[in-house]
């Protein structure tokens, strides 16, 4: 118990449907087949099957029928978005190449879509081989057609640990990944490390939004895996002179039963991508309106930063959703952090309290946000703002 | 239309604190609420129920006090609750709770799943996608905008980094929902007198005929080795003197820090 199908092996030959006395399985659009909740555990269809492809995972412990030792290297998924390797890629690169160091085994990089001179360019910041496919199928992201590979590539290679960006596509397919392989994911860790005794990945990540640390560990389950923080981990120095091997990969007859018809960059926010921004100024209640956001756009322009929210002003509808930080909004750990008009509510602090510098203006001295900034500056955010442009300005200039 | 939506009752985590003696969770006397992203998978199920006059079922996983989540979720307007409720799935990682509760949807049938985009405990944003994996049916994450309901397929916009996805389709599919999608509605008087009343099913793992080696701690791969206190904030710098001298010291402070 429970009886899977093993997708790999399955033909589609209808065999098992014709023997299931419960009429509980159907050969889906993808052609394979798939065992619906009328199954009584009969396990005629186990038997029936000429490809062995009707599997039963066993009562025995977990269902792992392989040696963790068999599982060697160390991968990291390379976002491309629209054709372009995603900076978080490389900070992987660079974390991979510690992890790989250490257990003396090598980095792979896996590229789906994108140009062989993207490729060759992860190896420069250090793969030492890169799983290619440039099939069109990979230009939008889709989850079915990036897992599917995924899963097939890492059977095929058995690599020890997998890494990908805790970004929307990293999150939205990495776990279809980890489910089909019954292995373990840990979600946008913070920091990574090889338990010297076992060899096992220690995985370090926030919970409870951020009040809380766990170490994670995925002790008897192979591959081991793990998304990442953006701007968490550092990338590797830049080698022009590195070689290492392209392989390439087909990406033919993968199921996907869902299609990007239309992809919108919204204008006033191209600069809204706050998980990888280095300078953030995030406004919240005491800007009093809408237009109040103006001075931070125009703070933002001169330090070429993002303009992030808390709750409150999103809630008030003086700016997208799209910019709050906080715990139901984005987690964000810029190199530094202007909050302007921003009390400091525990819901708005989870979301910003590991930044690396936080710089907090408001009225209030005795505002909860003064108690994690490493600057402060008590006084009327149109008063201080103002002054803080202009000399910004003189500087510039 | 059968519209299943996934819930969680969580700890308000605004009130959790690690105990730095004993490095646990205290959570005692904190109060737990539905998670807030699955307040509007809920609106959305509801929503949704209207337009294709479908019906809405709520599901969750926990202890048997969950059950006030699930009554919570009904007095807004969901026709069918139901509880999966064993100590056998007691410290499932996301692995085995996204098999554990799509053994359970696999039984009830749904042409739509609706997850909350995470919970606000755990945060890991896993369990949906994980889910839409066993069952066999594609998803969407991180939906902002649900543009069309069709009777074999559905319209959405995703949320990415830079702006978002026009996204479809086919039936069944599982949704991960974000806060953007809508404002859940209020429960009724009339809603909260039913689901007093109202009979929640329950599910253990027998019944589902799930293995204990495929739920709970047993069988999650992954393991907790130790939670800690994150670090506490490093330097503080005073800036001295009035406001100007104040913006004129951080000026030169982000002139050093290469930031302009």
């Amino acid at each position: 118990m429970p009886i899977i199908v093993d997708r790999d092996k399955c033909t589609g030959c209808e065999t098992c449907v014709s023997v299931c006395p419960f009429d509980a399985i159907k050969i889906k659009d993808d052609g394979k087949a798939f065992i619906n909740e009328y199954c009584q555990m009969c396990m005629a269809c186990l038997s029936a099957c000429p490809e062995g492809a009707i599997i039963e995972i066993k009562e025995e412990g977990a269902p792992v029928s392989y040696q963790t030792s068999d599982y060697k290297g160390v991968w990291v998924f390379a976002e491309q978005r629209e054709g372009s390797i995603a900076a978080v890629s490389l900070e992987l690169l660079g974390a991979g190449r510690k992890l790989a160091d250490e257990l003396k085994a090598e980095l792979s990089a896996v590229l789906f879509g994108a140009s062989e001179k993207d490729a060759n360019e992860l190896i420069k910041w250090g793969a030492d081989k890169v799983y290619h496919s440039d099939s069109p199928v990979f230009e939008k992201f889709n989850d079915e057609p990036y897992s599917r590979l995924l899963v097939t590539l890492i059977k095929e290679h058995k690599p020890a640990i997998v890494l990908a960006g805790a970004t929307p596509i990293g999150r939205s397919f990495i776990p279809r990944v980890a489910a089909s392989l019954r292995t373990g994911l840990t979600a946008d860790c913070t920091s990574l490390g090889i338990d010297t005794d076992t060899g096992n990945l220690l995985q370090v990540r926030p919970a409870f939004g951020g009040n809380i640390m766990a170490t994670i560990l995925c002790p008897n389950h192979r591959p081991q895996i793990a998304t990442v923080r953006p701007r968490v981990m550092k990338k590797s120095e830049y080698r022009s002179e590195k070689k290492g091997e392209i392989i390439p990969v087909k990406g033919e007859n993968l199921i996907c039963r869902t299609k990007v018809t239309d992809t919108v960059k919204e204008t006033f926010e191209s600069r809204v991508n706050l998980q990888e921004a280095d300078i953030i100024i995030a406004g919240g209640r005491g800007l009093g309106d809408a237009k109040g956001f103006n001075l931070l756009f125009e703070l933002a322009e001169i330090l070429e930063g993002s303009v992030a929210a808390s709750r409150a002003a999103v809630d008030e509808g003086w700016i997208r959703y799209s910019h709050q930080v906080g715990q139901t909004g984005k987690t964000v750990c810029p190199k530094i952090y202007i909050a302007c008009g921003i009390s400091g509510a525990v819901q708005h602090l989870v979301g910003m309290q590991s930044s690396d510098i936080i710089i907090a203006i408001n009225k209030n001295p005795e505002a909860p946000i003064f108690n994690v900034a490493t600057y402060g500056i008590v006084g009327d955010l149109f008063e201080v703002v103002p002054l803080l442009i202009k000399k910004l300005k003189e500087i510039k200039s | 239309m059968n519209i299943v939506v996934c819930i969680k009752q969580v700890p308000d985590s605004a009130e959790v604190r690690i105990n730095p003696e004993t490095n646990t969770l205290i959570r005692d006397g904190v109060p737990t609420i539905i998670n807030p992203y699955d307040m509007h998978a809920i609106e959305a199920g509801l929503q949704i129920k209207e337009m294709t006059k479908g019906r809405v079922t709520v599901i969750t996983m926990g202890p048997p006090q969950a059950e006030l989540a699930l009554r919570e979720a009904m007095s807004m307007g969901a026709d069918d609750a139901v509880l999966l409720s064993d100590r056998a799935f007691a410290g499932a990682d996301t692995w085995a709770t996204a098999f554990t509760i799509s053994r359970a949807i696999a039984k009830i049938g749904a042409d739509i799943i609706i997850c909350g985009k995470q919970a606000i405990d755990g945060d890991t944003a896993q369990v949906g996608p994980e889910m839409a994996e066993f069952l066999d049916i594609p998803h969407i994450a991180y939906i902002r905008k649900i543009e069309d309901v069709k009777p074999d397929s559905i319209k959405v916009q995703r949320m990415m980094d830079e702006g978002y996805d026009i996204v479809e389709s086919s039936l069944p599919v599982l949704l991960t929902v974000v806060k953007e999608l809508n404002q859940p509605r209020l429960p009724s008087l009339k809603g909260k007198m039913a689901a007093k009343k109202a009979e929640i099913k329950k599910f253990t793992a027998k019944e589902l005929e799930i293995d204990e080696k495929d739920t709970g701690l047993k069988g999650s791969p992954t393991q907790v080795k130790n939670i800690f206190a994150p670090e506490a904030r490093s330097e503080r710098k005073i800036l001295a003197g009035n406001i100007e001298e104040q913006i004129n010291q951080l000026a030169e402070e982000l002139k050093q820090l290469k930031c302009l």
